[in-house]
């Protein structure tokens, strides 16, 4: 069941595992998808299960009413006693009743309905043609049994590509794609550092408006912010955009790379270089020590979640000292994430996919000062003595660039300083300033 | 297809493992793809257990579609009974391996496991949790104690608990209760099932006189099926509310042989004087909307009513397996009962029936939220806030006193209502000041006039008001203002008078006192 895979990089062999898998499916990322894209909702096609699994994975319950919904199938759909055509017809039309305002429909494909082969391409095609794209509707599998987490971002980003419409194509083309939702903050926070290093034309994927994305050519360059946009490459590479190869911008040395990446790609001077990213820098190194004192020496666990564990894992072993005794991912795109691994210090363990039980078993035995894992395992952890961190706020809070560094140090420190706290232990190695 | 954005209830294999983590030595294996397996948080992170709810998940994908997910699953179930090594092993699958066919039931049997196979077929997309609950409590109870003999001898005051399950609403507290008092009471509780038993204690269950419902949605169906197997009477009076706790035990008492209580007084008890007493004067005929689970709605009901002095104007619920009682319960109310698992139904019913306080799950308390009307939580679905620290019961008289405090604080502003009303010129009261306890920064405005508390459908367009009238309505005390402006708006657009004068807001106090 679980065997080894010789990888290129030096950091021994991945461990390959099947198994029962503890990870959200692709869904779940709607949750953030639709704040990132105010204008846009997402109609997911498929059971009960996937509007429970919404609303608490979610905890939608905060929301009045989300930008999401469940087109819930039932029997008569299944028995072939409705043309589920048709159904979803008249749900898009109830839907579009009541929310108006909708400018970009999303319908996303679930389990039972790829199990059953339900087009929603067709339905998408159709849908477009009755309301002459107003609003417009897309479509992508958020399916559980091919995709997890984040890679319904990825699904869906690739969507959002391959569905340019021509007609807006006549527009100046993006010099600069930068590829991955990131938090409003720090998308600014990135437009700025790339307007000063003088690169113009930059567009954002996703854009915070349904509508706004300019065309891509072969003179398009992009480069990823997230990890896991496989898909979404292939489509903008297909589109003839060329991506940059580069580390992800996960604390101060990530971030400086992956702007270097894009800085030698267009030409930026290494004067201009300094000089855009001296002070931001600093400030990352400031934030980050910050924590370190709570953070080095840690012995740290990353049960698989959101693809984004190699990066997080260098991040903790490169800048706050940490020892990671294994990095666990649902999906390693060994070409997006090669200067991560090549990062890591030889003999990590690296798991791709993975069998929860067995890993629970090597996690136990290795006793990690902290386990970075999903909700369903983090708080049975804690009751046997070990310190959790909830894997699923690297998704939700801003942490990458340099002003989010420490912000990045803080969410691996809390816990451990929460556990300082509670247990009445003194603080770490050194005094850490207020 | 039906679009829905929340839902009240999940699917039935959810009830199932609700039925699974709520018992001890069951382990139960569910074919089902990795999306699924975010049902464990609802256990751990919702109701913040201390263990992953006994549930393994085959996880197929999209490539073993190709190659057999049936060897999937049955490598699933081995690995399971080796590791957990349970009492009992509960095979299903969800609605996505419902749709491969896989028969988790029939594999389960020819893999010749050392262990009791119970086989859940739970039809997905026909129903929902609750029943697929109570069918897995149903099937667990008949595996274990179909075979069973009844002793012959068989002491009078034994009973057993039926109903109580994890994530239900409070039920960790009321069992606790409940039990307390029985056993005050002489009777003598044998099993509580399904929270805290195992399949052995299942095989017990037909070792007692009689049967205790608490939960009808989860344990009607099974006390049933005892009833015409093993002759086994059972209560299903469910005891929230003193007046229901009163008739409960005097039930229990009776059906264990036991002479009538003389005094049922209970010293415990603080609800009925609570009531009573003058500072609750203001309660009277405040309009209660009420929507839950069946068990909740209909208990909540008659306290609102007979304990409270409430006035319900709306009564209703998701399930449609108890809509019966829900309704004759709201025609004791003059009312007619919402039965409906459409959220937005709900809402519309709420806008509609212009309630002071909404009793509910916690979608009404999102929509009371969004309408300004206070509001407490009454049943499942719930929040992690739902699983209180504090011993928190609703049945027995405790729980009557948790449910007047729950209640009663959200409509805490209305106790000052008649206090403000005296000091309604008083510097402090008046709607420019601060609150009290932040007098230090006195210059800081109240939140002012939170009205339109609702804004019902009817009123199609905004009324227009006289300078007059506007300047009369700001006399009225500010957290009254809301609703007397909604009411004069209504009573102007059902009458179609317009612009609103100041006879316009005197005849529509008129009308609404009635």
């Amino acid at each position: 069941m679980n065997q080894p895979l010789p990888t290129p990089c030096n950091t021994g062999s991945t461990i390959r595992q099947r198994g029962q898998h503890e990870v959200f499916c692709g869904l779940t990322s709607i949750i953030w998808l639709h704040r990132k894209i105010p204008d846009a909702f997402f109609l997911v096609v498929g059971s009960r299960t996937c509007a429970h699994l919404i609303q608490s994975a979610a905890g939608v319950m905060i929301f009045s009413e989300p930008r999401f919904a469940t087109a819930i199938m039932d029997e008569r759909d299944l028995a072939g006693m409705a043309d589920m055509h048709d159904e979803l017809d008249e749900v898009v039309e109830k839907l579009l009743e009541r929310r108006p305002e909708i400018r970009m429909l999303v319908l996303v494909g679930s389990c039972p309905s790829e199990v059953i082969k339900f087009d929603l391409g067709r339905a998408a095609e159709r849908l477009n043609a009755r309301y002459a794209s107003r609003p417009r509707v897309l479509c992508y599998s958020g399916s559980g049994i091919e995709t997890t987490f984040t890679q319904g971002e990825d699904n869906f980003l690739a969507a959002l590509v391959r569905g340019l419409p021509g007609d807006i194509r006549s527009g100046r083309p993006a010099q600069l794609v930068v590829a991955g939702s990131l938090a409003d903050v720090v998308e600014d926070q990135m437009a700025r550092l790339l307007a000063d290093l003088g690169i113009e034309d930059v567009v954002f994927l996703p854009g915070r408006s349904s509508d706004v994305l300019a065309p891509i050519g072969p003179q398009t360059r992009y480069v990823l912010a997230q990890p896991y946009l496989g898909a979404t490459a292939a489509a903008l590479e297909s589109a003839g955009a060329r991506r940059i190869d580069g580390i992800f911008p996960l604390g101060e040395e990530g971030t400086t790379a992956w702007l270097q990446a894009i800085a030698t790609t267009f030409g930026v001077s290494a004067s201009r270089f300094e000089a855009v990213t001296a002070a931001p820098r600093r400030r990352a190194r400031e934030a980050t020590a910050h924590y370190r004192p709570w953070i080095e020496g840690k012995r740290i666990f990353l049960f698989p979640d959101s693809q984004m564990e190699p990066s997080l894992a260098r991040y903790l072993n490169r800048e706050l000292d940490a020892e990671i005794i294994e990095v666990g991912s649902p999906y390693l795109h060994r070409e997006h994430v090669a200067g991560e691994l090549a990062m890591l210090p030889p003999g990590v363990s690296i798991s791709e996919g993975q069998d929860v039980e067995v890993q629970i078993d090597r996690c136990r035995a290795a006793r990690p000062d902290l386990i970075v894992c999903g909700m369903g395992l983090a708080n049975p952890f804690e009751a046997q003595g070990l310190v959790t961190k909830w894997s699923i706020e690297f998704a939700f809070t801003p942490i990458q660039g340099y002003e989010q560094a420490g912000d990045l140090a803080e969410l691996f420190a809390r816990p451990l300083m929460r556990q300082g706290l509670l247990s009445g232990a003194a603080s770490p190695s050194r005094r850490v300033a207020s | 297809m039906k679009l829905t954005m929340w839902t009240y209830e999940g699917p039935p294999h959810v009830g199932a493992m609700r039925i699974a983590a709520s018992m001890t030595g069951v382990h139960y294996v569910l074919h089902a793809p990795q999306g699924d397996t975010y049902a464990d948080l609802l256990f751990t992170m919702i109701e913040r257990r201390q263990s992953r709810p006994p549930v393994t998940y085959t996880t197929f994908q999209a490539r073993d579609l190709a190659g057999s997910t049936a060897d999937v699953f049955k490598t699933a179930c081995r690995d399971a009974v080796d590791r957990f090594q349970p009492e009992a092993l509960l095979v299903g699958a969800s609605c996505t391996a419902e749709l491969l066919q896989d028969d988790p039931g029939g594999l389960a049997k020819t893999l010749d496991v050392d262990v009791p196979v119970v086989a859940l077929e739970l039809p997905s997309y026909q129903k929902k949790e609750a029943w697929g609950a109570a069918e897995t409590f149903y099937r667990l109870v008949r595996h274990f104690a179909g075979g069973v003999s009844r002793p012959s001898e068989i002491a009078p005051n034994s009973c057993n608990i039926l109903g109580p399950t994890a994530l239900g609403f409070r039920n960790r507290d009321d069992v606790v209760e409940i039990r307390r008092l029985l056993e005050e009471h002489g009777l003598d509780v044998r099993v509580v099932a399904p929270l805290g038993a195992s399949p052995a204690d299942l095989a017990r269950l037909p070792d007692a006189a009689f049967n205790i419902v608490l939960y009808p949605e989860i344990a009607d169906v099974t006390a049933r099926w005892l009833k015409k197997t093993h002759g086994m009477p059972f209560l299903s009076t469910v005891p929230i509310g003193v007046q229901a706790t009163r008739a409960f035990l005097a039930e229990a008492r009776a059906m264990a042989g036991l002479p009538a209580m003389v005094d049922a007084s209970n010293e415990q008890e603080r609800s009925t004087w609570y009531a009573k007493s003058v500072d609750s004067n203001y309660l009277t005929n405040k309009r209660v909307f009420i929507f839950g689970d069946a068990t909740h709605a209909i208990a909540a009901a008659r306290i609102a009513s007979r304990e409270l002095g409430f006035k319900v104007c709306g009564l209703g619920t998701y399930m449609r397996e108890f809509a019966r009682d829900v309704r004759e319960a709201a025609e004791q109310y003059g009312i007619e009962a919402l039965i409906t698992d459409d959220h937005l139904d709900v809402e519309q019913a709420i806008i509609a029936a212009r309630p002071e306080l909404v009793l509910g799950t916690q979608m009404e308390r999102h929509i009371a939220k969004r309408m300004r009307v206070p509001c407490a939580v009454i049943s499942a679905p719930v929040h992690v806030q739902d699983f209180p620290a504090r011993y928190s019961p609703q049945m027995g008289f405790e729980g009557a006193n948790v449910i007047f405090d729950a209640w009663v604080h959200p409509l805490m502003m209305g106790l000052e209502e008649h206090l403000l009303q005296m000091f309604r010129d008083d510097f402090e009261f008046n709607d420019g000041a601060a609150a009290s306890h932040l007098h230090e920064t006195g210059t800081a405005k109240a939140p002012v006039d939170a009205a339109p508390i609702i804004m019902p459908d009817a009123v199609d367009q905004p009324v227009g008001w006289t300078v007059e009238a506007e300047k009369e309505l700001k006399k009225i005390p500010f957290f009254v203002r809301g609703k007397a402006r909604r009411n004069t708006e209504l009573f102007a657009a059902g009458k179609g008078i317009q612009p609103i004068t100041v006879e316009t807001l005197y005849d529509a106090k008129a009308h609404f006192a009635r």
